[in-house]
């Protein structure tokens, strides 16, 4: 075991980044009056992070998950917005790419979204579908070369601002009956719906995606057919390792605001501030240790289900108690809207729901001690 | 296997937690129950060589790697808290010579503690001074080459079988942290122990109480110089806490693991309970708390072994999140056992009753929650 995690030429980049590019506009993403997360993914393209899981031949950093979960932990930091969008791009929205894309595939869409010319989306859950995204309902039939999709996704993050949605649909019955594809956002009968007015993440569109009659060329199968919820277990595998770094630079924002107030505070004697700032730091601590361990799994090529699972839950549980801690450590101020400590409450419940309930990572988790 | 450790660390583990299932397992309740102190378990650490873990080689030890040892501690807490405690302690009694210890003092005292030759003990609370040690009573008076001590200690692990123990007293009783200076005394120096009974948990290991009624020893036992006791303490205690911790890791993952069988065997309402989500959900928390805290407990003994200077805010959390771990999940696994967890005729309430000692010793969690807000509050990261 290293205690050296990111490379120090990447970790630079990413401090630098967000100092430059997410810290000055992290309010205006909090109010959800920022720039729209096409122009988040290209100033992160502007400074060689939109790609930085893809291999240096398509145009990506040719990361690791290491510095993925550094830079995703570094922006959540400062914006919980900015943070998922950059997640979402990089881990759901390219990833199912890296792994299951073909070479026709790759070379025609990573070199964009490693670029940060493409914004990209993954469209899984339904209106109807959501813990059980199984009972999906769209569905995808082969008409000659292409397939034709019909149906509805919801709650798509960058939905109506993605250029390529990654698109379960059903092409036969049960999990086995589901195909993945590659939908650009340019064909006819794609069509996104208002972004959701959220409870917060206010600077990340997320939004339902209609799916009128599309030609889906066979050449944008991802994978063959069947195998879509394979993919898409796979991409959340490693996805909720991205979430769980979310939750930990939501959780450490918050504690950074909570120590500013203290600190002003001056408080001589540490028992009521201290007791709380240190359960912070201890739970968020470990939730950043359960975060890297995921990702070094991932890095070593070892199946991450559970291990993802663990840090998804534990992270995201630890940043609603910590943001919550911070609240009250940074009252009265805290009260209001805009407050850092309150923003991060409202950004933090999110990460609980998404990438699977945390209800789901407890299935997950307990599947796995349970059925040997 | 786990990529945090490497080909020598999983083999020390593999081979730990073989020797614990096979030899240390089917003598946990007898040594819970009897309440003696298990000299068996430390003859069978000795024929294998597990003292030599908290030692470097050039004394006698292994690797003296902070990470191997800790894996070792966890593998025997899950199967026996009191049984892991003697590898804790042992170390624990070393560290102060290994921190601060003369050439001489080190190659004198520490082979036979790495042998297991000889046990150790690491006397610092007394009765009136628990969180607070600066406030400590003993004194060491200076009389030419000879120190006299005169005081008493309480909780002392081990204070009744050791051997080498190393000794808090103040030289300057005008001082709190400044008049404090270590000492060791070993097994020449006569001194009254007297064993403390009925405690809750970790019944076999032995915890005495230390009177020493002007205690002579040679000022060469001094550990350091005068006045450096309380820093020696506090450093040895960055050093050791994540040795607790892996111990109340290794009780929890022993809970977790019992009760996971346990839930997959025991049927009610026609099936087994593991089918039930109200069970499913508190195994999934006990296993992702579990988790956390092994993640603590790695990240904090890699730190000791590469030197870092944040080892101290490390290991305090690692402490207090393990201690907190090990008591909710063991409480959680008395609950999925029912009335069967309550008895003493499965394990589960005595890693219950093993888990709370934990919370307490080697700084309670109250101050391990002091020594966090500090640094915080010190430094920005």
């Amino acid at each position: 075991m290293s205690t050296e995690l990111v490379d120090v030429a990447v970790g630079a980049r990413i401090a630098a980044f967000v100092q430059d590019a997410i810290t000055p506009i992290a309010p205006a993403m909090a109010r959800g009056d920022g720039p729209s997360p096409k122009r988040i993914v290209e100033a992160a393209g502007e400074a060689g992070l939109a790609g930085i899981l893809t291999p240096e031949v398509y145009g990506g950093a040719g990361g690791t998950h290491a510095d993925f979960i550094e830079f995703i932990e570094t922006v959540a930091r400062v914006d919980a917005s900015c943070a998922v969008i950059l997640d979402v791009h990089l881990s759901v929205g390219t990833e199912p790419l890296l792994v299951f894309g073909n070479d026709d595939q790759k070379s025609r869409y990573l070199r964009r979204l490693a670029r940060g010319e493409w914004l990209g989306a993954f469209a899984l859950t339904e209106a109807a579908g959501g813990s059980d995204a199984v009972s999906m309902q769209t569905r995808a039939v082969r008409d000659g070369d292409d397939y034709v999709l019909d149906g509805a996704k919801a709650f798509i993050t960058s939905a109506g601002d993605a250029d390529l949605y990654i698109v379960m649909a059903r092409t036969g019955e049960g999990a086995h009956g589901i195909t993945a594809f590659l939908v650009e956002s340019a064909w006819p009968g794609v069509r996104a719906g208002t972004p959701l007015s959220k409870m917060g993440l206010h600077g990340s569109w997320t939004g339902e995606l209609m799916l009128d009659r599309v030609r889906v060329p066979a050449s944008n199968r991802l994978g063959d057919e069947g195998v879509g919820f394979t993919v898409a277990m796979s991409a959340l595998d490693s996805g909720r390792v991205g979430i769980s770094a979310q939750a930990v630079g939501i959780a450490q924002g918050s504690l950074d605001a909570a120590l500013a107030a203290s600190r002003r505070r001056a408080v001589a004697e540490l028992d009521v501030d201290g007791t709380a700032l240190a359960d912070m730091e201890v739970r968020t601590t470990a939730a950043r240790h359960l975060t890297r361990y995921a990702a070094a799994l991932v890095d070593a090529g070892q199946r991450v289900t559970l291990d993802a699972a663990i840090a998804k839950l534990y992270s995201t549980d630890t940043c609603v108690a910590v943001s919550q801690a911070a609240v009250d450590l940074c009252a009265p101020e805290s009260a209001a809207d805009d407050h850092p400590a309150a923003v991060r409450l409202r950004d933090a419940k999110a990460c609980q729901i998404y990438e699977g309930t945390n209800q789901i990572q407890r299935v997950v988790i307990a599947r796995n001690l349970l059925n040997d | 296997m786990d990529i945090r450790l490497n080909d020598e660390q999983t083999m020390i583990r593999d081979a730990v937690r073989d020797i614990a299932r096979e030899r240390i397992a089917p003598r946990a309740a007898d040594i819970d129950r009897s309440g003696e102190f298990p000299w068996d378990v430390v003859d069978l650490f000795r024929k294998h060589d597990l003292f030599a873990l908290p030692f470097p080689p050039e004394y006698g030890g292994l690797s003296g790697s902070a990470l191997t040892l800790d894996v070792a501690i966890e593998e025997v807490a899950k199967v026996c808290a009191t049984s892991a405690l003697i590898l804790v302690v042992q170390g624990l009694g070393g560290y102060p010579l290994m921190i601060a210890g003369s050439e001489e003092q080190k190659a004198r005292l520490l082979p036979d503690l790495a042998s297991g030759a000889k046990l150790s003990a690491y006397a610092l609370s007394e009765p009136g001074a628990g969180s607070d040690p600066a406030g400590m009573q003993t004194r060491a008076e200076r009389h030419g080459d000879e120190y006299v001590i005169t005081g008493s200690k309480i909780w002392i692990t081990a204070g009744g079988v050791a051997d080498t123990i190393t000794v808090f007293a103040k030289t300057d009783p005008n001082e709190r942290a400044k008049g404090v200076s270590a000492f060791v005394l070993e097994d020449a120096q006569h001194f009254t122990a007297n064993t403390i009974h009925g405690k809750l948990g970790i019944r076999g290991s032995n915890t005495a109480e230390l009177h020493f009624d002007e205690v002579v020893i040679p000022a060469a036992n001094r550990i350091g110089d005068e006045g450096d006791g309380f820093r020696i303490a506090m450093k040895v205690l960055d050093r050791s806490r994540p040795g607790v911790a892996a111990q109340a890791l290794g009780i929890a993952q022993g809970a977790l693991d019992y009760a996971v069988g346990y839930a997959k065997e025991r049927k009610q309402f026609g099936k087994a309970i593991a089918e039930f989500q109200g069970i499913q959900f508190m195994v999934a928390d006990m296993e992702a708390q579990t988790a956390a805290a092994r993640a603590m407990v790695y990240w904090a003994s890699q730190l000791i072994d590469d030197k870092s200077p944040d080892v101290g805010h490390f290991a305090a959390i690692a402490k207090l999140l393990a201690a907190d771990t090990a008591m909710k999940v063991t409480t959680d696994a008395v609950q999925i056992l029912g009335g069967y967890g309550y008895v003493n005729e499965y394990p589960v309430e005595r890693m219950m009753r093993d888990a709370k000692i934990t919370q307490i010793y080697e700084g309670t969690s109250q101050i391990q929650r002091v020594v966090i807000a500090r640094d915080l509050l010190r430094n920005e990261r």
